[in-house]
């Protein structure tokens, strides 16, 4: 059998209404311009979100690789430990955010052994909801700071690898080294367009209870976030200013941290011609 | 959606790994009573209620105990350890339940009077004679009475002011999708500012042109893409990176200004603290709405930093502008499942039942817009699809019977077990529901607050299929400005409309 060919009605071209506003793409990772098939979506743009899913579900659930972890941070620091919060696996992780805050006893126990009895920082390593952000980013944001706390003369604790921990988890770790400031490095949840996305957490004088609001984040650390540098300057300034006024939180908050292109919100905004903006 | 984003206490735009601190303590408390309240030993003293299957007693300490274990199964009352142990014993609370005179939700309180203003609202707004119509009623013939052929719009809208937010929620437990679906699509709660929303037929859309740092040029393309879609009726929304109340007013001019530019027969809101809000009307800024995050108690509300006092004074300073055309709705709310015990402040009371009584307080000041952010939270609080859907189903049904204006954020998070074939049966399901609006994103991607809701394309997919369009008012500018034809379908080729052409030009 053979079938009539007719590519005049069905082509491409006719099907799949493209959007002359596609260029703005270049100011923004929104998926703005996608075109439609009908009103629908087009195949590619529907495909390429199914991939971008596919990529975030697979970092949620990529076991964190702590050999190779251990190996880079041992190559970098004195002392590095391995431990793990109460969450016995994925699922359980994901149901009870209660046991990803808490060491499990076997950690608990390693830690005491250690017998460290005080240190300026701790810096606590977690897999979080992205252990691929802490494959890829973890060590190298270590790079950009541990010269800097070498030069200000601070004491790095044993540095604690943790699995399937959540940010809480560093407050039992630092309490158990002494450590004036509390730092955590952690796979943050994955967006569709960032499933490598690095958070990093300061908490001043860790300890088991702290709340969320005596935390400072700097958020969305990788490639095409938040870079390096810049985070690793915010983590100081952060530091920096704690150490001045020991404290963490809220009331650490600062212009500084705000991180905004809004401008007088003319700038850019096409949308507006010139003489009527306010 | 917003609904985390004032918990976070400004400390930085996305901090999602932190919430839900101490629940532990009080989930070990609340599972070793458990059992007692659920025992099945005959011999026990007679209290509270109980329902028998075979030989096997059922018995529920309280109503608080018993509406817990006859909600359907979902992750957040389990991590409160409030949820029924099995399978069982949640079909025979639902059975115990069914028995309940609805009389009872006036005389035993979930959330005690004296602790929560939120519980004084609810009992001291009573319209007891509204009441009246359903008071000899239980539960599950107050299910007969929702589904029966007599009970439409107008009777289901007298009756609002006579229920309370316990007994929606406890009617709602005892519900399948298809009872939601169908009662929710009778009641018919209608709203207006610059357009009218809520109209039979109709769904609007939410357009969020989020940015990560708040971008002009990132902003303006989202606004653009979505009105060319024909997105955005119910308001054009910003979730703000930041809470700066500089930035907030800068923000509100620019869109004022592109309302106006474009003359668009919709409202704007940016999405930030009731306080901020304030700030920002004080100094001037051209605000439509104000938003804030609300939940179900008085505790986790304090956790949002507000009360009921201080949403009046919100109100009255968005009203004290008189920018609304058609319409003096001025709040725009949203809410979501699990928002109390978040906070710890939960009272061991279900999350779907304390999600109503946040409608309870959204009801008290006639807002435009609110919306269930149903799966934002995380798979803690609501696991997979099956319960991202069925809460949001339980949310738009407690919402409209309590007289509010419902939408709905169909959204989820890339850790819970949900993906875009959950969404568009929950989208599909809230259209027939007759939900007043949804969220409207370019692809789906919230690139700001790193979740998944509807996009642009998915509320022209639910318009086509369900016969669906746009608020009247916007519906009539999306043709004028050819962006739509009669049907409403989009008509937008390779040439733009001259206004939209002519701004393109100016971005290159």
């Amino acid at each position: 059998m053979t079938y009539p060919s007719q590519p005049p009605e069905t082509g491409t071209s006719r099907t799949v209404i493209t959007n002359p506003w596609q260029p703005l793409r270049e100011h923004t990772d929104a998926r703005i311009g996608l075109g439609r098939a009908g009103g629908s979506l087009p195949t590619a743009p529907h495909l390429a979100f199914q991939l971008a899913h596919a990529q975030a579900r697979d970092a949620v659930h990529l076991a964190l690789d702590t050999e190779q972890m251990m190996a880079e941070l041992e190559s970098r620091f004195d002392s590095v430990v391995r431990l793990h919060s109460q969450a016995g696996d994925r699922s359980e992780y994901l149901r009870r955010p209660d046991l990803g805050r808490q060491l499990n006893n076997e950690s608990v126990e390693q830690l005491t052994t250690m017998n460290v009895e005080q240190c300026d920082l701790s810096i606590t390593v977690v897999d979080g909801l992205s252990a691929r952000a802490v494959h890829e980013h973890a060590v190298t944001l270590l790079d950009h700071l541990i010269p800097e706390f070498e030069a200000r003369g601070w004491s790095v604790g044993p540095v604690a690898l943790v699995e399937q921990g959540r940010v809480a988890i560093g407050d039992p770790v630092g309490q158990a080294l002494g450590a004036r400031m509390g730092l955590v490095l952690i796979g943050e949840r994955p967006g569709l367009s960032s499933p490598d996305s690095l958070g990093v957490y300061f908490t001043w004088g860790p300890q088991q209870g702290r709340r969320d609001s005596e935390r400072n984040c700097i958020s969305n650390i990788r490639p095409r976030g938040q870079s390096f540098d810049a985070a690793a300057k915010l983590v100081l300034y952060l530091l920096d200013e704690a150490s001045r006024r020991e404290l963490s939180g809220v009331e650490l908050k600062d212009d500084s941290v705000v991180d905004s292109e809004l401008g007088d919100g003319n700038q850019g905004n096409f949308l507006l011609p010139r003489d009527q903006k306010s | 959606m917003g609904l985390i984003i004032t918990q976070r206490t400004s400390l930085c735009a996305r901090r999602w790994q932190v919430s839900l601190w101490s629940v532990s303590v009080c989930l070990v408390y609340a599972e070793s009573r458990h059992h007692d309240k659920t025992n099945n030993d005959p011999e026990a003293p007679m209290s509270g209620y109980h329902h028998d299957i075979g030989s096997k007693r059922y018995r529920f300490e309280n109503l608080k105990t018993l509406m817990a274990c006859a909600t359907p199964e979902r992750s957040g009352d389990q991590l409160a350890g409030i949820a029924a142990t099995d399978s069982e014993t949640r079909a025979a609370a639902q059975l115990a339940l069914a028995e309940v005179p609805l009389t009872q939700f006036l005389e035993e309180m979930l959330v005690p009077y004296e602790d929560d203003e939120v519980t004084r609202l609810i009992v001291d707004g009573h319209d007891r004679e509204a009441f009246g119509r359903i008071a000899h009623l239980s539960v599950g013939e107050f299910r007969n009475y929702l589904l029966s052929h007599d009970v439409d719009s107008d009777v289901l809208a007298a009756l609002s002011p006579g229920l309370t937010p316990e007994m929606v929620a406890a009617v709602a437990k005892i519900m399948r999708l298809q009872d939601l679906v169908l009662v929710g699509r009778k009641c018919r709660v209608v709203t207006a500012f610059r357009n009218t929303i809520g109209l039979e037929g109709r769904l609007s859309t939410r357009l969020q042109p989020n940015h990560p740092t708040d971008h002009p040029t990132g902003i303006a393309a989202s606004i653009l893409d979505g009105l060319l879609y024909g997105n955005g009726d119910a308001v054009i929304g910003i979730n703000p990176a930041t809470d700066n109340t500089g930035a907030v007013v800068t923000l509100l001019k620019m869109l004022d200004d592109i309302i106006s530019h474009y003359e668009i027969p919709a409202q704007s809101c940016v999405l930030t603290h009731v306080t901020t809000a304030i700030e920002a009307i004080n100094r001037g800024a051209p605000t439509d709405l104000v938003f804030q995050s609300i939940a179900g108690t008085q505790a986790a509300n304090q956790g949002f930093g507000i009360d009921l006092a201080l949403l009046q004074e919100g109100q009255d300073a968005a009203l004290s502008l008189g920018r609304g055309t058609v319409g003096n709705n001025v709040m725009y709310f949203e809410t979501g499942q699990g928002s109390a015990l978040s906070a710890n402040a939960h009272h061991g009371v279900d999350q779907q039942t304390l999600e109503a009584r946040a409608y309870a307080v959204a009801r008290r000041f006639n807002p435009l817009l609110v919306n269930t952010v149903v799966g934002f939270i995380g798979p803690e609080y609501l696991f997979n699809g099956k319960q991202i859907t069925r809460a949001g189903l339980e949310d738009h049904f407690c919402g409209k019977l309590l007289g509010v204006p419902m939408g709905c954020d169909v959204c989820y998070t890339n850790h819970a077990e949900a993906d875009q074939d959950d969404m568009d049966a929950l989208l599909t399901l809230l259209g027939a529901a007759g939900c007043n609006y949804v969220m409207g994103i370019p692809g789906s991607d919230d690139i700001m607050l790193n979740y998944q809701t509807t996009s642009f394309h998915d509320a022209l997919y639910v318009r086509e299929v369900l016969g669906l369009r746009a608020a009247p008012e916007f519906e009539a500018w999306l043709e004028t400005m050819a962006i739509t034809d009669r049907k409403g379908r989009i008509i937008v080729d390779q040439s733009l409309p001259a206004p939209f052409a002519h701004a393109l030009t100016r971005a290159h």
